[in-house]
């Protein structure tokens, strides 16, 4: 107990004494899960509203194959990006191994079947007439879509949320695909487990609490966003 | 003549190898407000997206103002004509302002002029007061007012209705009822009224088709309709209680003799002698009075002697099940029934005109095709 405790009020130092080593490790893992998250939005979003209404054979199975995504173990898509991104990989010849844009991509991938599949449930769930009474207004299909997916806006913060959650903590990919180099790709998950393994403790749980914090920060402003919309 | 609004040639609709649609030819003209009536799954609804252009048929024609509707014109273009009214309110989230002008700012009008056209039809619809409050916290018949206007203040040329007063409660629906009407009268709208309840049909209505099985069975003036059903099923519908079968033993000169089981009725409609047919009574048209305060049976048309099988209060009218040999049902005014002092077993007297008789051939066609108004 002594140990969480002293953890915490190590983390309020390091915040407040202005860390530098823990400012970059803050700033790298936001600017990272962010951006993932928002080429999730990006791509998700629309991937799942087209796969919520659209009819086509196998339809079943595409969303099966969305939902069995959304288990993907981080450290299997960290081994398949790095794989992809090694220098004599697929995509060896971007160079992107070991920075942050490799740990996007692997968070990205980590997250994308997450809100596509958690959009593409929020569209299904949908009262199916409200296409028609949309494309019936005087629609265009594109008009249609927008005006679904604001319908859906709850649910698709949710996916936000849930997507952001699972890749905020998630510490194999990054790791593999990042290389946890200090100034770099080290992130607060990666640093925690640095640190846990190097028996620094109070780092570790400070990290851990600063890692909570930020996570609940951006949880809070999306449900805050969220709520807003049910208050009438 | 008027000219059509909306006309469907030919049209047939097929679901899973199963013809759900099939109209010959509809024409609906400028202005008229057409009422489609039928049970469920008469695909009165499927016809309603097929003339809202959501839902392209099978096979066949549609025009627009005598436009066809083809693979290469603009549907969203074509679809800014109409607007259709469902059942479900189908408002979306936010206040009801916001739900009343959607369909405007679809359309890029500006928010000036949308903000006079919501105005104008949330006041016309006595909702102006709701201007701002969320559509979550609307009562039903609310909720459809807001749903009624975010169509109107499109100014639509053809205004399609599906069951749009089905799940309100009476008052309400009467009162929507009342203000439907006027709207109608006021704008001279083209409109396309779906129901399933008969009064509805009969007050909004200037013609009446009825729908079976994918088909339109019957169109004509509702009162035609309502008084000379063209098929058992649509009598039924239209709540003729009374369908017997029977056999033209004379017909000349505007009036035919039927043997109904050990009956027989006179109608004032000429039928072929011989000809089997289904003799339709309503209820309400039977008289009940007692053996005693009767003269000659034989002196007059129609009079059938049985017994009270049942009885049924309905408020200020009393339904009377009486034997004649064949099941009649009549309906009677309360005081009539409390005068008579009627009760199970009781013999009784059933009286009808026979111009409330209107018997239905049994070779008769079961389905219509449509001349255009």
């Amino acid at each position: 107990m002594d140990l969480i405790w002293e953890g915490i009020k190590e983390a309020i130092i390091l915040l407040f004494q202005g860390d530098r080593e823990v400012f970059s490790v803050v700033t790298t893992s936001l600017r990272v899960s962010l951006s993932a998250i928002l080429i999730c939005l990006l791509l998700g979003v629309p991937l799942g509203t087209f796969l919520g209404l659209a009819q086509y054979p196998g339809r079943r199975v595409v969303a099966s194959f969305v939902n069995v995504g959304m288990g993907l173990p981080p450290v299997v898509v960290g081994l398949v990006v790095a794989v992809m991104l090694w220098r004599n990989g697929l995509f060896g010849f971007l160079g992107v191994m070991y920075t942050p844009n490799a740990m996007i991509i692997a968070q990205t991938v980590i997250a994308l079947p997450i809100v596509t599949a958690l959009t593409m449930a929020a569209i299904q769930q949908l009262n199916p007439k409200l296409r028609l009474q949309i494309l019936a207004l005087g629609s265009t299909k594109w008009q249609m879509f927008w005006i679904l997916v604001r319908e859906a806006r709850l649910s698709i913060l949710a996916a936000t949320i849930a997507g952001f959650g699972a890749i905020i903590s998630e510490v194999g990919a990054s790791m593999m695909v990042g290389g946890n180099i200090l100034g770099q790709t080290r992130v607060l998950t990666t640093a925690t487990v640095m640190e846990t393994s190097k028996g620094n403790f109070e780092v570790a749980i400070a990290l851990g609490v600063i890692l909570f914090a930020l996570a609940y920060a951006v949880t809070l402003g999306l449900t805050l966003v969220q709520q807003r919309d049910t208050t009438p | 003549m008027k000219a059509a609004a909306l006309r469907l040639e030919a049209v047939e609709v097929r679901r899973s190898k199963k013809t759900v649609l099939q109209i010959p030819h509809l024409s609906i003209g400028n202005g008229e407000v057409l009422a489609v009536i039928g049970p469920n799954g008469a695909g009165k609804s499927t016809l309603l997206q097929v003339l809202a252009l959501l839902e392209k048929p099978s096979r066949g024609r549609v025009f627009l103002n005598d436009q066809e509707v083809t693979p290469r014109s603009n549907l969203v273009s074509l679809r800014r004509h109409l607007a259709l009214v469902f059942q479900e309110p189908l408002l979306f989230r936010g206040s009801v302002f916001d739900n009343v002008t959607l369909g405007l700012r679809i359309r890029g009008v500006s928010k000036r002029e949308s903000k006079q056209r919501a105005e104008y039809w949330l006041s016309k619809l006595n909702i102006h007061t709701l201007a701002s409050r969320s559509v979550t916290k609307l009562s039903a018949g609310e909720a459809q007012r807001v749903n009624l206007a975010r169509s109107l203040v499109l100014n639509p040329e053809v205004f399609l209705l599906d069951e749009p007063f089905a799940s309100l409660d009476p008052p309400t629906r009467t009162s929507l009822i009342e203000d439907m009407q006027h709207v109608l009268a006021e704008t001279k709208v083209t409109a396309v009224f779906v129901t399933q309840d008969r009064a509805e049909a009969l007050m909004i209505g200037e013609r009446l088709a009825v729908m079976v099985d994918g088909r339109i069975v019957q169109m004509d003036t509702p009162e035609a309709v309502f008084a000379r059903p063209a098929t058992a099923e649509v009598a039924a519908f239209m709540g003729v209680e009374n369908i017997l079968a029977g056999r033209v033993l004379s017909g000349a000169n505007g009036r035919s003799l039927v043997q109904v089981g050990d009956h027989q009725i006179t109608t004032e409609e000429t039928h072929v002698p011989g000809s089997e047919l289904l003799i339709c009574l309503r209820s309400e048209d039977i008289t009940v009075s007692l053996p005693s305060e009767d003269g000659d049976l034989n002196s007059k048309p129609n009079v059938m002697k049985g017994r009270i099988t049942r009885l049924g209060p309905l408020g200020a009218q009393c339904r009377v099940v009486v034997d004649c040999s064949v099941p009649l049902t009549a309906l009677i005014p309360k005081q009539v029934f409390v005068g008579l002092s009627l009760s199970k077993g009781n013999e009784v007297l059933l009286t009808f005109k026979p111009r409330d008789v209107h018997a239905i051939s049994m070779s008769r066609p079961t389905s219509v095709a449509e001349n255009a108004t």
